[in-house]
């Protein structure tokens, strides 16, 4: 019957789509073909014009200081994503296992828990900026007051430690995100379960281990692809904590702040040209959507194997 | 669930959970203790309780800067990228979701892929684009800009959620004489607002902090909007803590009290948002 129906004046359908189609295609799918057209041009000043092959490929993996600077970068931004990603997927399930028991208070912390996130990036980053800033102060008189004034150092500073310090208060921020994805989690699962696990004797730790945690991988599939995607182009930290130059020393340069950089700063200040800012995008993009599928995959992988365990 | 009968596990786990939420606070309500303190108390008395409550580096802040136009810009940007997303992506994903046609499953997955694509890497064709189209440095440009990035997820979540409505709704409407857009707009709009809520609620914090956009796309101070105006403030006011500090709060109180009056619908919102996927 809906048959018929479906036959008459379908021009409407068109109408509906085409908005959303060509603002879509417009200004998100074209710019990413754009980038990777643009990667293939060279040649001096800012916006090339010379078609130059596979050149800047070429130049970005082999010579300094594109070399450098994009091996830098990417390493900086796979030890910025394991962080971020043990950060909120461990203390996070860990956190959302709690807020989910049966005691009084427990909406409230999950309430709590997402305020950071309505910060901006930019905020928590210049207001931890500011707490660790050895003028004012606050963060190093705290770590005297509590004996451990011994831990005291430029945090900033050095370059192994600045990483980390951003890599921790991103995870500050974005924890609650986690949190709510994981308690949205457990809370959706059935409660019969729950009861036959406990008439079976499981205690607490079995239940986490064999109930919610096989129950509940997707959604960390979910989770650290949304990191993933989200650390691979960070730059607001970058900026906000350590400038555009990713201090010190290109310590806590990322993907995001290479991009900015390489793309949009004047040549000799650290730009490199647009065509090389084009190339810089366009790897980043691979390097994003390969990273996605993979993690697709493992997490397809595993929870097809923790399904199995179950039966047998 | 487990119930904690044992008192000390209980203890131990309000303990945890207190701590974890000083974490949070802390920095929270340091940054608006140290926004009421005159400039010499900030450093003199940094852990304490402002003397007397000093507005005075707001009055600055307000002198110095247009920061109700920015204020004003952000929520003009917000709103209606947040309208136009729910606009398109419902009609897109009601069109994608109850009729078969060449290329419905093609463009389904051609706009959920947009989920994926990071649409910063897009930006040298973006002012490109926004350039040949003389909207660069307007807030047009950060519209068009946040409603691309807003449309893969809003067709994820709504796509699904018409998927659920029972045909039979639509068919006895087009039996009362409904064309297919009516359809759409006295029936399946009206049943999805909760999916719209959910939709909007999870891109109204990354439109409204975002910040890679407005820096690379705006030039005038009059189409600055807040987090562009705090990355200025602190770089050109960083060793004045006082006004620094109330430039911070300036920006985060207001989506703090939203958030806390409207955190029911956050939850709800993000929690189906996770659910779906």
């Amino acid at each position: 019957m809906t048959e018929v129906f479906r036959k008459k004046k379908r021009y409407f359908i068109l109408l509906f789509l085409v908005g959303g189609l060509i603002i879509y295609t417009a200004f998100l799918v074209v710019p990413i073909l754009h980038s990777m057209f643009y990667s293939l041009f060279g040649g001096p000043g800012i916006v090339p014009k010379e078609f130059v092959g596979f050149q800047n490929y070429i130049q970005l993996f082999t010579q300094n200081p594109y070399k450098e600077r994009f091996f830098g970068a990417f390493g900086n931004t796979i030890k910025f994503f394991l962080i971020v990603t043990f950060f909120q997927n461990v203390i996070g399930f860990f956190i959302a296992v709690l807020v989910t028991r049966k005691f009084i208070g427990n909406t409230f912390f999950r309430r709590i828990s997402f305020l950071p996130t309505t910060l901006s990036v930019l905020v928590a980053g210049f207001l931890f900026t500011l707490i660790l800033n050895p003028i004012w102060g606050i963060f190093d008189k705290f770590l005297e007051a509590i004996g451990l004034g011994f831990l005291v150092r430029p945090w900033l500073g050095t370059p192994s430690i600045a990483l980390v310090v951003i890599a921790i208060v991103t995870s500050w921020q974005y924890l609650g995100t986690s949190i709510i994805f994981y308690t949205a989690g457990i809370d959706a699962i059935d409660s019969e379960i729950l009861d036959a696990a406990k008439i079976d004797g499981a205690g607490p730790l079995a239940e986490i281990r064999y109930i919610i945690f096989p129950l509940i991988l997707p959604i960390i599939g979910i989770v650290t692809i949304l990191i993933f995607i989200g650390d691979f182009t960070q730059f607001d930290i970058v900026y906000a904590m350590t400038s555009p130059y990713a201090n010190p020393q290109y310590g806590t340069d990322l993907f995001g702040s290479l991009f900015y950089r390489a793309a949009f700063f004047p040549i000799g200040r650290g730009g490199w040209g647009m065509g090389m800012g084009a190339t810089v995008a366009t790897i980043i993009f691979f390097i994003v959507t390969i990273g996605v599928l993979l993690l697709l995959f493992a997490f397809r992988m595993k929870g097809i194997a923790r399904k199995k365990e179950g039966i047998e | 669930m487990i119930k904690f009968k044992n008192g000390t596990v209980r203890t131990l786990l309000y303990v945890i959970l207190i701590i974890y939420s000083m974490s949070i606070f802390y920095p929270i309500f340091l940054m608006i203790i140290t926004s009421l303190k005159e400039n010499r108390e900030i450093f003199t008395r940094p852990y304490s309780l402002p003397q007397s409550f000093n507005l005075d580096s707001y009055m600055y802040l307000f002198k110095i800067s247009n920061y109700l136009i920015y204020f004003r810009n952000s929520i003009i940007i917000t709103l209606t990228s947040l309208l136009i997303i729910l606009a398109l992506s419902s009609l897109i994903s009601y069109v994608l979701a109850k009729y078969r046609f060449i290329g419905s499953r093609f463009l389904y997955f051609y706009f959920i892929a947009g989920l994926i694509i990071p649409i910063k890497l897009g930006t040298i064709g973006i002012i490109k684009i926004m350039l040949g189209l003389h909207v660069f440095d307007t807030l047009v440009a950060l519209i068009i800009v946040y409603v691309a990035m807003g449309i893969p997820f809003g067709v994820f979540i709504l796509t699904d959620f018409i998927r659920l409505i029972p045909e039979e709704l639509s068919n006895s409407a087009r039996i009362d004489g409904c064309s297919e857009p009516e359809i759409f707009f006295r029936i399946i709009l009206p049943l999805i607002r909760p999916a719209l809520a959910a939709v909007a609620i999870i891109n109204f914090i990354p439109i409204w902090n975002d910040f890679w956009f407005p820096l690379l796309l705006v030039r005038t101070d009059n189409v600055k909007t807040i987090p562009l105006a705090t990355a200025l403030l602190y770089g050109q006011y960083e060793t004045n803590f006082g006004l620094i500090f109330s430039v911070l709060v300036a920006a985060s109180l207001p989506v703090i009290i939203f958030y806390l009056i409207m955190s029911r619908q956050f939850i709800k919102g993000l929690s189906s948002g996770a659910l779906k996927g």
